[in-house]
């Protein structure tokens, strides 16, 4: 077990800079999810952790020890790739064995770490064959398998899932959050599936075009993103995000066409603000009620528990879930209302989160 | 699903195979054809009738010292420039994988030899290994008489082995190079995470997966050294000094054209195409059995 330390690393390769310094602090037995939309430097990050990539700038240290300049088997880390890099020519027995044979364990000891780890992979009827003849997902947890076995320091997992189909990923989710819970190692996981990072991570990084857009727990991340792009890119169906003006006694939308009467709620009377309000959070009412917006309906999506209502909003499309049995019809009318303690406020101009005062204000009258 | 082309009448496939049959047939069946037929008669050097003699032309060969000398001469030949030019071109194209200083530069470079005609190359080995003006007339002038390829057979050997591997190195370059870069870097990245250095790596990984492609080197290499080694032997040392170099296909050329044998010629390159035939039926019962296809 191991922390895990990273200052203002960056990354350059001849041309471009891919990782613009980022900061970030892992604690020992922690699970982090990396998450981020692909070319982001995520998974540029967690091979500079590996040392498959040279830092280019700032400092990388495994439980304090600075790792820079180190080789990979020097720092302890396995990790699990997203092809899963089994070694083809060897059996299921000798891929997990590999890194125990090159350090030199006496053949008895490997055969019996290999049989305890095959035990808990559900591996041990597959150890002679070639991956060839494995599935993707006996494949997959081959590669887990390999990783395990070296008892590492750090777990790495460079988008392991995607190559899987629906089902069995959600199967390797809860199989991977299981060992975690049982070994306890500090692990950091790489992908671009949102729900992926939500459900494994204990920490989530949401990163975007080499840089940390925000830290924090899932449920963090998903009530108070902290910039107009985490806000969009986590949570499905996405955020909606309608551009407004701050006025005196309220805040207009879309060039003036709608009106929200909200309280201001510290936000400066003239500033351009983007204004988030998650699907789930709108609450469908009868047209013309007051306060509430009327929208078109343009398309019903059928979930089975719930449904997704596509509506638009003078030329600006907008969702709504609900599990409500409602069916509008497209093309008929709804009235949309939401929460001020549900609106989330982006500055236009940085898409960072601007702070209102919600808990001291009662429901707005509308 | 592989898409394939098929024709919904058999003579239309015919049609388009034939020119390629006629080609084969014109020259290599039928001249190899004639080569048996000649081998079993005894024939006039300046035509005018045969006489049918069975075996005998074999039998004459195979109890003539010279000839086994051949073989042998042959064979060591086969030995060490595959070897040679394998060993090499493996060694360049591993380090040209690992992307050091210059591989690019190699990368282009290697390939021409490959690109120039044997006779061409061996004249160039001829003035470069000359023992009184070339490169080895320095080596000669510290250590007198260290060589001499036109006085002793082991010097000429070594000759046409310098210039039968120096223009393969480049040929199997570009084919190990080619099976290194198939191989996915993050098997070696994989490697590399479970501890393994960079010389455990060629072994344990690179080296088994490139084996489909050393087991087709291994076979056309010692195909070529029976066949392509003519021009360099008759422009290096035509066989001399004493029979020393004169191996199987330079020895047919020699007895049929020049000593006007066209019977023992033919016999000779049936026993040479027999012994290629063997010679890569045991590879593939023996050697490739250890080979990883993926």
């Amino acid at each position: 077990m191991a922390s895990i330390t990273i200052r203002d690393v960056k990354k350059s390769y001849a041309k471009s800079q891919v990782v613009h310094g980022v900061d970030l602090d892992i604690a020992s037995g922690e699970f982090v999810v990396i998450l981020g939309p692909s070319g982001c430097g995520k998974s540029t990050l967690l091979r500079m952790i590996a040392g498959l990539e040279e830092i280019s700038g700032g400092e990388i240290a495994i439980d304090g020890t600075v790792v820079n300049k180190l080789e990979p088997r020097e720092r302890g880390c396995a990790m699990v790739f997203q092809n899963y890099a089994l070694y083809p020519h060897m059996s299921v027995a000798q891929n997990i064995g590999y890194s125990l044979k090159v350090a030199g364990v006496p053949a008895a000891e490997r055969t019996r770490r290999i049989q305890a780890v095959a035990r808990t992979l559900e591996l041990e009827h597959l150890l002679d064959r070639k991956p060839m003849a494995l599935s993707g997902g006996q494949r997959q947890r081959v590669a887990m398998g390999r990783a395990m076995i070296r008892e590492p320091k750090v777990f790495l997992f460079d988008e392991p899932l995607s190559n899987l189909d629906a089902k069995l990923r959600v199967q390797m989710r809860s199989e991977i959050r299981k060992l975690h819970r049982r070994l306890n190692a500090t692990s950091v996981f790489v992908t671009h599936d949102q729900v992926e990072a939500m459900t494994l991570a204990d920490r989530l990084v949401v990163m975007n075009g080499g840089r940390v857009e925000q830290v924090g727990t899932p449920g963090e991340i998903y009530n108070r993103p902290a910039s107009r792009f985490v806000a969009t890119f986590v949570g499905a169906p996405a955020m909606n995000i309608l551009e407004g003006t701050v006025e005196l006694d309220g805040i207009s939308l879309l060039g003036g066409s709608r009106r929200l009467a909200v309280q201001r709620a510290g936000l400066a009377v003239g500033a351009q603000v983007a204004v988030g309000i998650r699907p789930e959070a709108v609450r469908l009412v009868a047209p013309g009620t007051a306060g509430a917006l009327d929208a078109t309906v343009d398309l019903v999506e059928e979930l089975g528990a719930g449904r997704v209502i596509y509506v638009d909003l003078d030329g600006a499309s907008f969702s709504v879930m609900t599990s409500e049995a409602v069916h509008p019809d497209p093309g008929s009318t709804v009235g949309l209302r939401f929460l001020l303690d549900d609106m989330h406020f982006f500055s236009s101009q940085t898409g960072t989160r601007l702070e209102v005062f919600k808990a001291s204000v009662p429901e707005p009258a509308l | 699903m592989e898409k394939r082309v098929t024709f919904s009448s058999w003579t239309i496939g015919i049609l388009f195979a034939v020119p390629q049959l006629l080609l084969i047939f014109t020259f290599f069946y039928w001249p190899a054809g004639q080569a048996v037929y000649w081998s079993l008669t005894l024939q006039q050097p300046w035509g005018g009738g045969n006489i049918w003699v069975g075996l005998d032309n074999f039998r004459s060969i195979l109890s003539n010292a010279d000839y086994w000398n051949s073989i042998t001469a042959s064979l060591v030949f086969a030995g060490i420039s595959t070897g040679l030019a394998m060993f090499i071109a493996l060694v360049l194209a591993a380090l040209t994988d690992r992307q050091l200083a210059g591989s690019r530069f190699y990368r282009v470079v290697l390939i021409w030899p490959y690109g120039i005609a044997a006779p061409a190359l061996a004249m160039a080995f001829r003035f470069i290994l000359a023992p009184e003006a070339g490169f080895m007339a320095v080596v000669n002038q510290v250590w007198p008489g260290f060589w001499d390829p036109g006085l002793n057979g082991a010097d000429a050997m070594a000759s046409i082995i310098a210039a039968f591997s120096w223009k393969y190195i480049g040929y199997n370059f570009i084919f190990f190079l080619a099976a290194f870069q198939a191989i996915p870097r993050s098997l070696i990245e994989a490697a590399a995470m479970d501890g393994s250095g960079v010389v455990r790596r060629f072994w344990d990984i690179q080296f088994p997966l490139i084996t489909p492609t050393i087991f087709f080197l291994l076979v056309i290499n010692i195909t070529e050294s029976f066949q392509d080694s003519f021009g360099i032997v008759d422009i290096m040392t035509s066989g001399g000094p004493a029979n020393a170099t004169n191996l199987m296909v330079y020895k047919i050329y020699s007895d049929g054209f020049k000593g006007l044998d066209y019977s023992g010629a033919a016999a000779q390159s049936i026993i040479l195409m027999v012994l290629i035939v063997v010679l890569t039926i045991f590879q593939f019962r023996f050697i490739e059995r250890r080979v990883h296809y993926r």
